[in-house]
Order: C-alpha cells, then structure tokens, then sequence
C-alpha cells in the first residue's frame, strides 16, 4: 500500500509520512470489546486517501465490528468498549469530548441492507442535508441532491419521481439511493458494510462500477464476503481472522503472493 | 408414505375449519350486537331526537346535549392523555432503559388494569370535592387517565417495531439522537400509533363509571368546562334504569349514535392522516 512517491526523503521521515501526511485514517493497537467478549485484537492499520481499501474474512472475524468503529456506530451498542486510537487527520476520534455527530457528518456509511427512510426520494437524499443545515437555500439543496443522486449513478431512474415513496424503488436502487444520500453530505471517508451482498449481479455491477468512480474523490473501506469482488474494486485488502488482521497489502498481491499462509489459504477456500 | 400425508391432510383440513369457524363466531357476535342495536335504536332517530336536550316522559327530547357533551370530554381527554401517553411511550422505546423504566413500565400496566370506576372515584376526590362541584374537566382528566397507559404502551411497542437499521442509518448521517427520533422513528411508527391513539379513544368514549362521578351529566348544554357535562353513555345509562319505555327507546337509539360516531371519529382520523404516514 506504498504509493509511488516523486522524491524519496530518508527511511525514518518516510515512515513518518506515511503515518501522518497519506493516511487518511490511522488506527493504532485498537481493542474491542461486546462486554467482556473481545472482539479485536491489537489491530493497527493505515488507510490511505482516495483509495478503496477492502476487509475480507469469514463470518464473524470482526471485520464489521471494525468498520464501525471507524465512525462509532458500535456506540448504539450497550456494553461496548474500545482501547487504542482511531485517528482521522491525526485526530483521535475516541478522546473524550470529541463530537460524534460531527464525526459521522465526516464519515458515512452505506449499510448492508438498504436502509431507506419512509419518505420521498427527494426527502430522503436531504436529510443529512437538513440535520446538518448544510444549506438553507431550496435552489442549492435541490442542486445537491441531484448531485448526490447523479454521482450514486441513480439520477437518470428516479429523475421523474421524486416526490415518489423511497420505499417503491427495487433493492438495487434502494442500495444506491442510500449510497446517494451517504455522499449528499459530502463525507472525508465511505465505509460500506457489504453494500452489494442482497443484490443481484447487474445491481452489484452498478454499485461496483459506482465505487471505482467514487474513490477519485473520496476514500472508501468496503467489507465484503465476496473475493472477486475484493479484487474488482479494491486498492488495498486487509484479512481478518478471529478478530485479528493477518495481512493487509496491496490487492493484486494479495491475490496472487500473499505474505501469510493463512491468507493464502482462505482466500484459496481452504477455509471459511 | 402416503399414510402420513394424509394425515397431514385431514390435521389441515381440520385446523383451518376450527380457526375459520372461531372466526365467523367472533364476528357473528358483534355483527348480532350491532344488528339489534340497529333495530331497537333505529326507530327513535329523528333529526329533533339529535338536536334537543332532554325533556320529561312523554314529551319527546333529544341527545343533542349528550353528543355535544360527549365530544367535548373526548377533545379534553385526547388533549390532555396523548402527549402524556404519547411521550412516555417515546420514553419507554427510545431512552427508558434500566430500573426507572421498568418501573415505569410496570405501573403503566398495572394502570391499563384498575377498574374505571376507581378512576373516577380518584378523580372526585381530588378535583370534584376540591371544587366543590361536577366539572367536565374532571371528566376528562378521568377519561385522560384511562387513556394515558393504553397509548403509551401501543406507542411503544410501534416504536420498538422500527427497525434499528433505520436509526442507525440516521445517526450515520449525523443526527443527533433526538432528530432521529422526532424525524425518522416517529413518522415510521406513525401509522401504529394512530391505530393505537384510536383504540384508545375508542375504549374510554364507551366509558360510564368514571363519568359519572366527574361529569356527572346535564339536562343542558354547556360548553364550560367547570360546570357538570351531560355525556351519552352517562345517558344511556340513565335512560337504560329507568322504568319507562320511551327512555328505552332513546337510550337504544343514543347506543346507536355513540357507536356511529366512533366509527366516523376513526374514518376521519385515518383520511386525514392517510396521505402522510
């Protein structure tokens, strides 16, 4: 997951950038607890801007968990607990004080399944932008909900039917609709919890094509049970395995030469 | 094994007759119920009976008093007993965990099951004796407190059937906690909540015994809510024990008209809220 750099500055100021100045999310010896159950062990990972980065692993190996710790939606769960530090931008996002609001503002998250609100497409896509009083003006809001909508690759179905109930749209448009209102507030960083696994194979084509177009403007992390998918999309892979990382590395050598035996041996289907 | 199969059969065949027969039953019963009140009540209708107040045997009257009266405390019992109910059962679903919601929980219920007429009794003592007089106002606080648990306990159950992933797909968007609520859960459980609300109005609009130590019931119209109020029911059942039979008469057809508006109460409430829930 080493970016090609212009100039190479010296080892110890490398490995120093490569912490703060080109990761985008940084988490260091993260821990985390359901109760007394741990449920990641130690987990140190670099996420880089503009890149897709993909978590794979079987069921129940923590890679969920993780995902939403990385915008702390594992909050909402009572009893949970987490040791170690989420940095985004350098900044602690478990400090105490630190507003979650504003945190999630900053970092969406599409669902694994579609989770529209009981209201019209339009209202739907505004939501975030209304909560957040991103904008009062009715001219921009509109702009930017046919942004979000355009850029969700969904514009073009429901263009005509705005005021139309979000819930008459097919799964697949759903999925993308709760893509586009995650983008209408213009978040730093997507997470996307399996986005594609109750869909078909055309939606899932639609929503993988969607994703290699996002990451030029934003930095996305997908959890996916799908390897081929992982392969399709992704940047950089990260393997987890009962509640551990055992490898991140680049896509095409993670599929091809992984490091570790496990890796190889999961994504071989030795196992899981 | 065809044995078994039609085993299977026959146990279908059967179960579904009983269900369906159990079904028809219930609804024979109040279909019945309906049907005679219909044809006793039926024949004392006329537009005077719904306009005029009562007046002696023999002379004719009306319920006119009795149905303004009526809807006067529902108003008043709506207006006090769903915030309350509404906003305890928001409580209860959205932020009551622990041992004062339980407890909560626990005296919610047990309210759904005392008796109205100790209800009523309560209320007598603490605003009819303080007052000095039968008030409309204490029986809508009366009627209020019937209703309060009833929606409570619906409104939380209808929030708790909102799916997690819904709120959680608004805090992912950044709403703090009480816009998820206000914006996102309560239009989702809107539809229940109606349906709840008017069960509940429903149940205490046949209410007799907590009125009748409140309200307590007029010969006139009245619209001010410190003076005695005459309602249907307390009517009915004024009429109901009374030796005559043109009482009679106009105590079945009143039963009529109390069923009747129900009924278009509840029609009402769900054109109106059709559209936007």
């Amino acid at each position: 997951m080493i970016a090609p750099r212009a100039a190479a500055p010296p080892p110890e100021q490398q490995q120093q950038q490569q912490a703060t100045a080109q990761a985008k999310v940084s988490v260091r010896e993260l821990n985390f607890f359901y109760g007394t159950a741990q449920a990641l062990f130690n987990i140190s990972l670099d996420i880089s801007e503009r890149l897709v980065m993909a978590f794979i692993g079987p069921s129940g190996c923590g890679k969920s968990t993780f995902l939403r710790t990385l915008n702390r939606m594992n909050d909402t769960i009572p009893g949970t607990r987490a040791t170690g530090e989420v940095l985004i931008d350098g900044e602690d996002i478990y400090a105490p004080g630190l507003n979650v609001v504003n945190l999630r503002r900053r970092v969406g998250m599409v669902f694994q399944k579609s989770n529209p609100f009981p209201k019209s497409i339009f209202d739907n896509v505004a939501y975030g932008l209304r909560i957040n009083r991103l904008t009062t003006n009715k001219t921009e809001l509109q702009d930017r909900v046919r942004q979000a909508l355009e850029d969700a690759a969904i514009w073009s179905e429901v263009k005509d039917r705005l005021k139309a109930s979000a819930l008459g749209l097919s799964g697949g448009q759903q999925q993308r609709l709760c893509i586009a209102r995650a983008l209408a507030v213009r978040p730093e960083v997507l997470l996307m919890d399996e986005p594609a696994s109750a869909l078909d194979p055309i939606a899932t084509q639609k929503i993988e094509e969607l994703i290699v177009e996002l990451k030029k403007q934003y930095t996305i992390v997908i959890v996916t049970h799908n390897m081929q998918q992982a392969a399709r999309v992704s940047d950089v892979t990260a393997f987890f395995w009962l509640g551990k990382l055992i490898e991140v590395n680049a896509t095409e050598k993670m599929f091809t030469n992984p490091n570790e035996k496990l890796t190889e041996d999961y994504i071989t289907g030795r196992f899981g | 094994m065809p044995t078994t199969h039609a085993r299977r059969y026959a146990t279908n065949a059967v179960m579904t007759t009983l269900t369906a027969a159990c079904a028809f039953f219930a609804v024979a019963v109040l279909v019945l119920i309906l049907g005679y009140i219909a044809y006793r009540g039926l024949g004392a209708i006329s537009f005077q009976f719904l306009i005029e107040t009562p007046k002696p045997v023999g002379e004719g009257g009306g319920i006119g008093n009795a149905i303004l009266g009526t809807l006067i405390l529902l108003a008043m019992a709506c207006v006090v007993g769903m915030p309350f109910g509404i906003a305890t059962g928001i409580y209860l679903a959205e932020y009551g965990a622990g041992r004062f919601a339980s407890l909560v929980r626990f005296l919610t219920d047990t309210l759904t099951g005392i008796p109205s007429i100790l209800v009523g009794v309560f209320v007598y003592t603490i605003i009819v004796l303080p007052m000095k007089q039968f008030s409309a106002m204490a029986g809508g606080v009366a009627l209020a407190m019937i209703m309060i648990p009833i929606v409570a306990r619906t409104t939380e159950e209808m929030i708790r059937l909102v799916p997690a992933s819904l709120r959680e797909g608004a805090l992912a968007l950044g709403a703090p906690q009480w816009r998820v609520t206000t914006g996102v859960v309560l239009p989702a459980a809107a539809s229940g909540i109606v349906t709840g609300a008017m069960l509940a109005v429903a149940r205490v609009s046949g209410e007799t015994a907590p009125l009748l130590f409140t309200a307590f019931g007029s010969r006139f119209f009245n619209v001010y809510l410190d003076q005695p109020m005459a309602s249907l029911t307390v009517q009915i059942y004024n009429y109901a024990i009374s030796p005559y039979d043109e009482w009679h008469a106009q105590a079945w057809a009143a039963t009529l008209i109390l069923m009747t508006l129900i009924l278009v109460i509840n029609i009402t409430v769900r054109f109106f809220t059709r559209g936007k829930i």
